[in-house]
């Protein structure tokens, strides 16, 4: 693993920051900056304490929890197919990722598998849900940086991908279209010509983003460099998806770990950037926005024939045991944890979300920087509050 | 002498005639171009950009949307916040808009249509042009908002470190107008010529476009626009110095924000596209009181427009770069360009 310069001023930033806070507690000057919970940057109800010497921060911490909805509990008292319905809930832009790794898991526990067919549409499924994420994305860190432009760009276009979602599940935001054992149904008529055409004006999104934002000078200027984060600071901070790949991590669980679903029967690539900072992250995901439209593509092709649904008994029943499965979701890593008593409901589901990992790294990365870039860094982390919070 | 002065000769009006008469003129002055750059630029121009329509129910094309925005913000609560300074914090909006009526001031539309003729009338007009950051700065400091007290300081460091290179792009104008009088600047623009060609006269950009360049620039820093937003930022410190005003008094920043993006237009078409002047034409005659301000509004819309495109296009700065971006590139540069411009008067 190669350390960049970068990430070794990083290093240095963070002890200098610490030195300084030490002054700052001890003669206790300074201002106490509340981004939040009501912030037009956290875009949700994300608490960051800044303290401020100027507008640099010396001292910073994030305070979640705002929009707890306890969805580990809720998930104790509701049968398993009643679980997905809550759980489209979490990370509310790519809704369908969350229902799989759910799925999956009491799957693996009841022992069945889902016919190939199943098998591809999910996975086609899965990866629409991180172009309809993480265009979002691209479009919102224009807002971010002050740019207004690409969120409507970003706004017109997903919208091409959440109707091909509505087309299949009839929900837009929240599918709620994965089964134990399958899918709730198969795809309408024409869909496969319809959702190429979509990927390809997606492509198009893409290369009109990297026009637009990542050529920009003063894009640059306000992202190279801002936010490093050296690769074993990710790795003790528990930082998933971009945000680790991003810095050097060469770690996909699409392609590293094989749970059932279609990422290793087409040809694609993980993208990784070494320098750690907010552009490589804010890169990483303009590059898997494009593969994500290149699998999709593929998957279109070579789509199996055959049933959607395997033999399921009508009541489902999960025997006793423990499972967790974790996809790569459009934010990271995203896990279920179930423990089964052999009920018609999990007894205990802990849920391991992308974001709460990837916030956690806030508190060493905001020292040291200005007031400016806490706006960047919190962008380029790239967090959705329900996926925080659950 | 031109009829309409011998007319205005002719009829005697009292002084209070004439004051009311300026003041109506200084009134439209400052709100049809600012009404006019909101609706253009900010409701249609940047919809269309953003592959939208903008407002299009208040009357045909929204073209009354203007009206309801006004009447809507008249409607509101006006909130002065507990903790904050009241008096200062009613007298703020007042300051900044008071700036923009004092650029209006001096700025030419035509041979007699112009309410001050001063001799040194593009320096009063870029020093009137601070005070408004005097109405940020007290708009930042009275809101007892911390968003507010850091939008009003990096106002107050943006607009001093933007001020120099605009001064100093005007310089180069004025070395080679060799007046600071707005009417001279204009004569000289419509009278001179390139190479000893003068068909279309001698417009500044064509042999000040270095100086024209910084002007904008800086122009975009003194108006707050993106990418130098940094005061306002809604993204960071939710809206800057702004963030604790509602109703009348909010409404009175926006008009000052677009009233000063107009005065800051007329001045640069003034000084580097001619003003209100048409090449070729005798600069005396009558009919150019009349013609002369819309021309100069036509100028003025073309150097709002870059100053929009750019809003609408770029992101933001970060304040530190955004001082070296003054200090270390335009005021180097703007020199550079005053001493090439007076090694070139010697020369020519």
């Amino acid at each position: 693993m190669t350390v960049t310069e970068r990430q070794q001023r990083a290093y240095v930033d963070a002890q200098a920051a610490d030195m300084r806070v030490a002054v700052e507690l001890e003669t206790d000057e300074g201002m106490t900056l509340n981004l939040g919970p009501q912030h037009p940057a956290t875009h949700g109800t994300l608490r960051v304490i800044a303290r401020l010497d100027g507008e640099q921060v010396v001292w910073a911490d994030i305070s979640p929890g705002y929009m707890h909805r306890g969805y580990e509990k809720l998930c104790e008292v509701r049968t398993y197919p009643q679980v997905t319905t809550l759980v489209n809930r979490i990370d509310w832009l790519g809704s369908f990722a969350n229902e799989v790794p759910f799925i999956l898991a009491s799957e693996q526990l009841m022992g069945i598998e889902a016919p190939p067919r199943a098998r591809y549409i999910r996975t086609i499924l899965f990866e629409m849900a991180r172009v309809a994420n993480i265009v979002l994305f691209l479009g919102d860190l224009g807002v971010q940086l002050g740019a207004v432009t690409p969120a409507f760009y970003a706004f017109r276009d997903r919208e091409h991908v959440l109707d091909q979602i509505e087309s299949v599940t009839g929900g837009r935001f929240h599918p709620n279209f994965d089964r134990i054992g399958g899918l709730k149904d198969d795809l309408p008529k024409g869909w496969i010509a319809d959702t190429k055409a979509v990927m390809q004006r997606m492509r198009m999104f893409c290369d009109e983003i990297e026009d637009l934002l990542f050529g920009n000078e003063i894009f640059e200027a306000r992202t190279r460099g801002v936010g490093v984060i050296p690769a074993d600071v990710a790795l003790s901070y528990g930082l998933s998806g971009a945000n680790a790949r991003g810095s050097g991590i060469d770690w996909d669980l699409r392609r590293d770990t094989d749970v059932g679903l279609a990422h290793n029967e087409v040809d694609w690539r993980v993208w990784t950037h070494p320098d750690g900072d907010s552009f490589a992250r804010c890169w990483v995901r303009l590059q898997e926005t494009r593969e994500a439209t290149k699998i999709i593509d593929q998957l279109c092709d070579g789509l199996p024939g055959g049933p959607i649904m395997a033999k399921v008994p009508r009541i489902i029943k999960v025997p006793e045991g423990e499972a967790y499965v974790a996809t790569e979701n459009p934010l990271g890593e995203m896990g279920y944890y179930i423990i089964s008593k052999g009920d018609i409901g999990p007894f205990r589901v802990k849920i391991r979300s992308a974001s709460f990992s990837n916030v956690s790294v806030l508190p060493w990365l905001l020292r040291g920087v200005y007031v400016p870039d806490i706006i960047t860094i919190l962008a380029s982390l790239y967090f959705i509050l329900g996926d925080i919070d659950r | 002498m031109s009829t309409l002065t011998t007319l205005a000769a002719d009829i005697e009006l009292a002084w209070w005639q004439q004051t009311t008469l300026r003041s109506l003129g200084v009134m439209i002055a400052v709100l049809i171009p600012a009404g006019t750059l909101v609706y253009v630029f900010l409701f249609k121009m940047m919809s269309f950009m953003q592959s939208r329509l903008g407002p299009m129910e208040a009357g045909p094309y929204g073209s009354l949307q203007l009206l309801a925005e006004v009447g809507k913000f008249i409607q509101k609560e006006d909130i002065i916040p507990w903790r904050a300074d009241r008096k200062l914090f009613a007298f703020a909006p007042y300051v900044v808009i008071a700036s923009v009526f004092m650029i209006y001031l001096v700025v030419p539309f035509g041979p007699d249509a112009y309410f001050v003729d001063f001799d040194t009338g593009i320096f009063w007009a870029l020093a009137v042009s601070s005070v408004s950051v005097l109405g940020i700065l007290i708009a930042g400091w009275s809101s007892a908002n911390k968003y507010s007290l850091l939008g009003g300081l990096r106002a107050a460091g943006q607009l001093i470190a933007y001020e120099l290179p605009m001064v100093l792009a005007v310089v180069g104008v004025v070395i080679q107008a060799g007046t600071l009088n707005m009417q001279g600047i204009v004569a000289a623009q419509a009278e001179g010529e390139i190479f000893g060609f003068g068909g279309i006269g001698n417009p500044f950009v064509l042999t000040q476009g270095i100086g024209f360049l910084i002007f904008l620039i800086a122009m975009q820093a003194e108006l707050t626009q993106t990418p130098f937003d940094m005061p306002i930022a809604e993204s960071e410190l939710v809206s800057g110095y702004m963030t604790e005003y509602s109703g009348l008094r909010f409404l009175l920043f926006f008009i000052g924000e677009f009233a000063s993006a107009g005065a800051f237009a007329a001045v640069a078409a003034t000084l580097f596209l001619g003003g209100w002047a048409i090449p070729g034409v005798d600069l005396d005659a009558d009919w150019m009181n009349v013609v002369g301000p819309l021309v100069l509004v036509a100028k003025m819309m073309l150097v709002a427009f870059l100053v929009f495109w750019v809003r609408f296009t770029y992101p933001r700065f970060r304040e530190d770069q955004l001082q070296q971006l003054a200090w270390k590139i335009l005021i180097p540069l703007s020199l550079v360009n005053i001493l090439a411009t007076m090694a070139l008067k010697v020369a020519f």
